[in-house]
């Protein structure tokens, strides 16, 4: 009965089980709501959904299914599946030089709104309505040298002026849904326990030898528990050509921040230097300066680095080489530093390994950290943690 | 029985639909959602509604799933037997029943409440799928069956602080409780402070509001912090009239203590008080 919109909701990526459809059926069975749509939403929503991050999605399944559902702002106005990636045009060079900026971006934006009105269907491959895969300055997967890009997933020819993409702002630090268990396992391997805290523990081995040394008369000898003492700082690349293993990156760092207690993330772009954030945005209150970091963290910690490691040379061997800012010290100094204070370090590159030989800073960075680069894949993590677990 | 608002606790239409489908279809819930939004409050609301006990187990990073069902003591019965006690031969004497056990045999129907479930190791809710599915569990000590007489209402909140198995989060119904609007926190005020005055009321709450909208803020203040500040105000007599002097000058507003828990935010608070002051 309710069939269609269950396919509906599988098919926007929410993962409902057939147990799940059922239990929906029994509540409905038992009347629960009756003859109000609202209310039906709510309760679908109740037995469907299992994770705020899905509430979006299970929106939209639930705005294509019942034709005329409220939309809540501009960009979900426009449904998601005439942006669907049908195919990308692709232009040639003078074709690119042909086409013409519209003007600013406040002129894109009012021209946006006045054509979203205009428009009344899906469209695919033109060069005036919204759609996907055309040279129109606005939707997805197109060419337009001052595009508005809407509903992509990542940054096709990198160009747009404004990223309308909701999901591309959603911080790597927010929940986002990922179970990856074989990357959790994997990483478990790096537990290094240790006791603290409160004796709550009988400690066996202690207690029979107390208990023989009293004569047989029981001596209960008690330890502390066990906790995982290992503590992790985690350097992550961010923006550019990263924007390509954003989901690659989520699933580790989900993993890894459902694992690790003593854990500390930064994010830098490109090559480290003189300044890391604390966040992805990197704005200029979640600055945290390098020096800092070597102060305050012993060595102890164990440093992972996620980066594609593609860039200029320029940008890791001179001063002033950083793309973004003038740098007194070249990047391989502060990455010098780095290794020096945390000699347990690893490089996990999402880049496929057999590109690497076609990159020379990949080169540079893999010699920097004395070869200790591993793909980012199950594989590549298991290296890299065998090689953190030997003390150097 | 309906579950709904009443004079001590507020509930939304959806979180109240939740609740009871949840209670009629005998399925745990799962609550989520800010720190402060209510949710350890919604199962001793619900308990006082259903006029039944609310057993409450608090997830700690060292708790077992096996603590709920019971514990076998058996360094007290090793003991026992150094001293020749006559319990020592009957092993149920040692074994002492945890919160689930206690729940499945209560004789009225009881709320369980498991709170901060994301505490625990991941392995955690994996160990209770089966107890919480079938409502029962075997004692290997004495070959019993332990079976719920009637099936508890289980009320499970987690504060994201890890991800949930898919197995375990497919046998639950699951709400994210989401931050009250304005209109919702009147009236959640007006429940916990009834003689608050109306004119104090809406400047403490746009003064608040205000803060919860800035940007970066470490630890944004909720609703229970809202209400301890009133509390506050209350009892310090601060008028409407200073609150919005407070806010018209730049200042922090008074008390700030209870909405701001650490030094960084009320920095970055003052600054941006004293930036938008300068450039009004």
């Amino acid at each position: 009965m309710l069939s269609g919109l269950f396919l509906t909701v599988r098919r926007h990526g929410v993962k409902v089980s057939i147990t799940e459809y059922l239990d929906l059926l029994r509540a409905l069975q038992q009347q629960l709501v009756f003859a109000d749509l609202e209310q039906f939403y709510q309760l679908a929503r109740l037995c469907w959904v299992k994770n705020e991050t899905d509430y979006d999605k299970f929106d939209r399944a639930c705005g294509e299914y019942f034709d005329g559902v409220e939309q809540l702002d501009l960009i979900s106005a426009i449904p998601d599946d005439w942006l669907a990636p049908g195919f990308i045009r692709q232009l040639s060079d003078e074709d690119k030089a042909a086409l013409q900026s519209l003007g600013g971006l406040d002129a894109l934006l009012k021209a946006f709104r006045e054509r979203l009105e205009e428009q009344q269907g899906r469209h695919a491959g033109g060069n005036k309505w919204i759609g996907t895969g055309g040279s129109s300055p606005f939707g997805a997967y197109g060419f337009h040298p001052e595009g508005m890009r809407i509903g992509q997933q990542g940054s096709g020819s990198r160009r747009a002026v404004k990223v309308w993409d909701k999901r591309q702002f959603q911080s790597l630090s927010s929940d986002e849904v990922l179970n990856n268990r074989s990357l959790q396992l994997a990483l478990r391997q790096l537990r290094r326990f240790a006791r603290s805290g409160a004796a709550s523990e009988l400690d066996l081995n202690d207690t029979i030898s107390a208990t023989s040394k009293q004569g047989g008369l029981l001596d209960l000898r008690y330890q502390r528990e066990r906790h995982n003492a290992v503590k992790l700082l985690l350097l992550f690349d961010i923006g550019g050509s990263m924007d390509d293993y954003i989901h690659e990156c989520r699933q580790l760092f989900s993993a890894v921040r459902a694992e690790f207690k003593h854990l500390e993330f930064f994010y830098f772009h490109n090559c480290v230097y003189e300044t890391l954030w604390r966040d992805e945005k990197r704005r200029p209150q979640d600055a945290v300066a390098t020096t800092q970091l070597l102060h305050s963290y012993g060595h102890d910690y164990k440093l992972i680095f996620v980066g594609d490691a593609t860039m200029g040379p320029y940008e890791i061997s001179y001063p002033g080489g950083s793309v973004e800012h003038y740098n007194s010290e070249a990047g391989e100094v502060w990455l010098q530093r780095l290794l020096a204070q945390f000699p347990q370090a690893v490089w996990l590159n999402p880049q496929p390994e057999s590109w690497w030989a076609h990159y020379a800073s990949i080169a540079q960075i893999n010699k920097l950290c004395h070869g200790r680069m591993f793909g980012l894949t199950l594989d590549g993590l298991a290296s890299a943690i065998n090689q953190l677990k030997h003390k150097n | 029985m309906r579950f709904q608002s009443n004079a001590h606790y507020i509930v939304t239409a959806e979180l109240a639909l939740a609740v009871n489908a949840a209670v009629t279809l005998q399925k745990p819930l799962l609550i989520k959602g800010e720190p402060g939004t209510g949710k350890t409050e919604l199962a001793k609301a619900l308990a006082a509604a259903l006029d039944t006990d609310l057993l409450q187990w608090h997830i700690k990073s060292t708790t077992k799933a096996q603590q709920g069902l019971y514990e076998y003591d058996a360094v007290s019965r090793l003991r026992d037997s150094q001293l020749g006690d006559a319990r020592v031969h009957d092993i149920a004497n040692y074994i002492k029943p945890g919160k689930l056990w206690q729940a499945f045999t209560a004789a009225k129907r009881p709320v369980l409440l498991i709170d901060e479930i994301d505490k625990a190791d991941i392995e955690f809710p994996n160990d209770l799928l089966h107890e919480l599915d079938q409502m029962a569990f075997d004692v290997y000590e004495t070959g019993e069956t332990v079976r719920a007489v009637q099936r508890p209402v289980v009320i499970i909140t987690s504060n994201n602080e890890k991800e949930l198995p898919d197995a375990f989060l497919r046998r639950c119904f699951f709400h994210y409780i989401r931050f009250p609007d304005a209109e919702a926190l009147e009236r959640i005020v007006d429940v916990h402070l009834p003689g608050i005055s109306k004119i104090l009321l809406t400047e403490a709450l746009q003064s608040f509001f205000g803060l919860r909208e800035l940007p970066a803020l470490k630890k944004k203040p909720s609703t229970s912090e809202l209400i301890d500040w009133l509390r506050l105000l209350l009892a310090e007599q601060v008028t409407p009239e200073q609150l919005k002097q407070s806010r018209e000058t730049g200042g922090l507003m008074p008390l700030f203590g209870a909405l701001l828990k650490n030094e960084q935010d009320v920095a970055l608070v003052e600054k941006l008080l004293f930036m938008a002051k300068r450039t009004r």
